[in-house]
């Protein structure tokens, strides 16, 4: 129940922020729903039990991202009232080119069967940790409180699922513990993310390498010149 | 299961994409399409992790969505440098202007 209520809080929050980005002209205002929109896209994170990232989501997009975006904007800002409009013509017509693919998004998520079309994949526990942490609670519970009643301790565990920390770091070592490859194989686990996690490293370095020497301080053009070429 | 299920999640992932796209579409500020494209990744992470939450496919989802983060933070950096180069050469952020290379 109580998910269900944050839900529609931050989903209200997520759309509203979104559309209000879309509407507003002035880049400052932009920037602050793109903010707010992305915070609640951590909470929606935070619900979906990705717990790691939302965290990431929160520190990597609204701490470095929005700030660089912030910063970008107040390294090109012409003057402190100019505003570059959008005709409102091209508005209505972006308004409307957007409605009719937001129609087949919605009937189309609207018409896969979700359930049936999972229930084909391999059957393996969702968040496998779960289980682990269940028992760990119920031995834990048993431990502090004996004789306690173990749905209780199964019904926390239930609701407070979601440590996905160790199994990300390991599927980004390589491993992936909670996804057996065949059972009573000699290779028991499958393999995990060692390889795109290197590759996306100094795809990172490169990026950042390139991206401050395309930034750095040049001569700047002559305003006179550049106006008078324009 | 528990929670809202994966339609609704996937209708928030809707409206982000949506909202991205008309964005980038519309907006004559290089930093608004910026902006607009990262509404466009967040569309995609929401539904990552929906579909990681609610079928079986476990931590995979996760994982990419980790991957889209970064790659989103690289862009971001990229695209800003290349924006306030724009601004040197032009002094001005309208992408209407950047029409040098017109045949």
């Amino acid at each position: 129940m109580t998910d269900e209520l944050l839900f529609w809080v931050f989903s209200i929050l997520v759309c509203g922020g979104a559309i209000a980005v879309v509407a507003t002209q002035n880049v400052v205002r932009m920037a602050f729903w793109l903010v707010v929109s992305l915070g609640s896209v951590a909470a929606l994170f935070f619900l979906l039990h990705a717990d790691f990232l939302g965290a990431a989501q929160l520190l990597i997009y609204v701490g470095g991202t929005v700030v660089l975006l912030v910063f970008g904007v107040m390294l090109t800002a012409s003057g402190p009232y100019v505003q570059i409009r959008t005709s409102p013509a091209e508005m209505i017509f972006g308004a409307t080119v957007g409605g009719g693919l937001f129609f087949v998004l919605f009937s189309s998520i609207g018409w896969v069967d979700w359930v049936s079309l999972s229930a084909r994949l391999p059957a393996t526990p969702a968040i496998p940790a779960a289980s682990d942490y269940a028992q760990e609670s119920r031995a834990g519970q048993q431990v502090t409180v004996a004789g306690s009643s173990s749905p209780a301790a199964e019904l926390d565990a239930q609701q407070q699922q979601g440590r996905t920390i160790r199994q990300l770091g390991l599927g980004f070592l390589g491993l992936r513990p909670d996804r057996n490859l065949k059972e009573g194989g000699t290779r028991g686990l499958a393999p995990g993310y060692l390889l795109p996690f290197e590759i996306i490293s100094i795809h990172l370095l490169v990026v950042l390498i390139g991206a401050s020497y395309l930034a750095r301080a040049k001569r700047r053009v002559d305003r006179n010149e550049s106006r008078g070429l324009g | 299961m528990g929670g809202v299920g994966l339609g609704p999640y996937l209708m928030v992932g809707a409206v982000l994409f949506v909202c991205g796209v008309v964005c980038m579409a519309t907006k004559r500020n290089a930093i608004g399409v910026l902006m607009g494209v990262e509404l466009v990744l967040n569309g995609a992470n929401v539904n990552f992790a929906a579909f990681s939450r609610y079928t079986s496919l476990g931590l995979d989802g996760q994982t990419t969505a980790l991957f889209v983060i970064v790659l989103a933070a690289a862009e971001a950096a990229v695209a800003l440098a290349i924006a306030l180069n724009f601004y040197n050469n032009h002094l001005t952020i309208d992408v209407d202007s950047g029409n040098e290379l017109h045949g």
